[in-house]
C-alpha cells in the first residue's frame, strides 16, 4: 500500500467493523427472528410461558411418540440420537447433521424450517408441534 | 530469397502433435456416444429447485427413468407420495412438473431411457421405477439380505450400490 496516501485510518476500522457486523447479523437475523416468532406464538397460546429450553428440546427430539406413523415414531427416527452426527431417511439418503454447530448454514431460512416442521411433526407426532415444542428443539439445536 | 534465421526458430514436432490431438479427439468422441448412447447413463437433475425438493428424502431421481405421463401423476398426488406429504407450494410445484415432463423419458430423455422403458405402457404412468420391467430385470440377482442391508435399506437408494448415480451413473 505504499503508494496509497495513508488517510484516515479510522474511516478504515469503521467500514471494516460495520461489514463484519452486518455479515454477522445477516446470518444470526433469520434464526433470531424465527425464535421470536415462536416464542411471540408460545406467549399467545400460554401467558405463562417463560421462554425456550435447550433441555427440553432436546428430550423431545428423543422422545417416542404414538401419534404418528409406526417407522418414524421419533425424530431420532431419521436424525441421528446426538445432533452432532448424520441421519438416515427410510430411503437410504443420508441427512447431514441437525446440530447447528455440525451443519453451520441450517435454519437460516424460516420457510425451509416451516415446510421440515409441518411435515415431520405429522409424520412423527401425528400433528403440528406447538411453538413451544420448536422453539424448544430449535433452541437445541442452536446450542449443539 | 531472404536468409532465415534457423538459430531462433522453434522447431515443433508437428506430428507427433498432430497424432496426439487425434488421438484425443476420437478419444473424446468414442466417450460422448458412449455416454449418451449406453444404457446405463440417465443425466442427473439440474435444476436447483428440483435437485432441492426432490432430492432431499431421496436421490433427485433423473427425469428420463419415468414417462411424463408419470411424473404428471406424480406431482398431482404429492400429499400421499409413497405414504409421505411431500407437498410444496403450488409455484414451485408448477416449475418442477415443467422440469420433470419437458426431460421425461418419452420426450427430452428420450435417448437415453430407452431400453429402461421398452415394454412400459405410457398410459399407466407407472409411479415406481423400481417396478419398471426392465429395472426388475437388471436386479433380478440381488439377493434379498442386500436390499435390507443397514446400508441399502431401500430400493430407493441407488446410491448404496451404483457409486456414481448422483453424476447419472447406474452401471453394476
Amino acid at each position: 500500500m505504499k503508494h496509497h496516501p495513508r488517510k484516515q485510518p479510522g474511516t478504515l476500522l469503521l467500514a471494516a467493523t460495520l461489514a463484519l457486523l452486518l455479515n454477522t447479523t445477516a446470518f444470526a437475523a433469520p434464526r433470531d427472528e424465527l425464535l421470536a416468532g415462536y416464542a411471540a406464538a408460545a406467549k399467545t397460546a400460554d401467558p405463562a410461558f417463560a421462554g425456550f429450553s435447550a433441555t427440553r428440546g432436546e428430550a423431545f427430539h428423543r422422545q417416542s411418540f404414538a401419534g404418528g406413523k409406526a417407522d418414524t415414531p421419533a425424530c431420532t427416527s431419521c436424525h441421528a440420537r446426538d445432533p452432532r452426527t448424520s441421519g438416515q431417511t427410510p430411503a437410504g439418503k443420508a441427512i447431514d447433521p441437525v446440530a447447528l454447530s455440525a451443519s453451520p448454514g441450517r435454519y437460516a431460512d424460516p420457510a425451509k424450517v416451516e415446510k421440515w416442521f409441518k411435515r415431520n411433526c405429522n409424520e412423527v407426532l401425528g400433528r403440528q408441534c406447538t411453538a413451544q415444542e420448536k422453539g424448544d428443539w430449535l433452541s437445541f439445536m442452536i446450542s449443539q | 530469397m531472404k536468409p532465415m534465421q534457423p538459430m531462433n526458430a522453434i522447431t515443433l514436432p508437428y506430428r507427433p502433435i498432430a497424432l496426439g490431438l487425434l488421438a484425443i479427439a476420437f478419444s473424446a468422441l468414442v466417450f460422448q456416444r458412449a455416454q449418451a448412447g449406453g444404457s446405463h447413463y440417465f443425466p442427473p437433475v439440474g435444476d436447483p429447485v428440483v435437485k432441492e425438493e426432490c432430492g432431499s428424502c431421496h436421490l433427485a431421481f433423473p427425469p428420463s427413468m419415468l414417462p411424463a405421463s408419470s411424473w404428471k401423476r406424480m406431482m398431482g398426488e404429492l400429499t400421499n407420495h409413497f405414504g409421505d406429504d411431500a407437498s410444496v407450494d403450488p409455484a414451485t410445484a408448477r416449475h418442477i412438473t415443467n422440469y420433470l415432463v419437458s426431460n421425461a423419458g418419452d420426450t427430452g430423455g428420450q435417448r437415453y431411457s430407452d431400453k429402461l422403458l421398452r415394454g412400459t405402457s405410457t398410459s399407466k404412468a407407472p409411479l415406481r421405477i423400481t417396478e419398471l420391467d426392465r429395472w426388475v430385470k437388471e436386479h433380478r440377482e440381488v439377493p434379498a439380505w442386500e436390499w435390507q442391508h443397514k446400508e441399502v435399506r431401500s430400493k430407493a437408494n441407488c446410491l448404496a450400490c451404483h457409486a456414481g448415480a448422483e453424476r447419472g451413473y447406474y452401471d453394476d
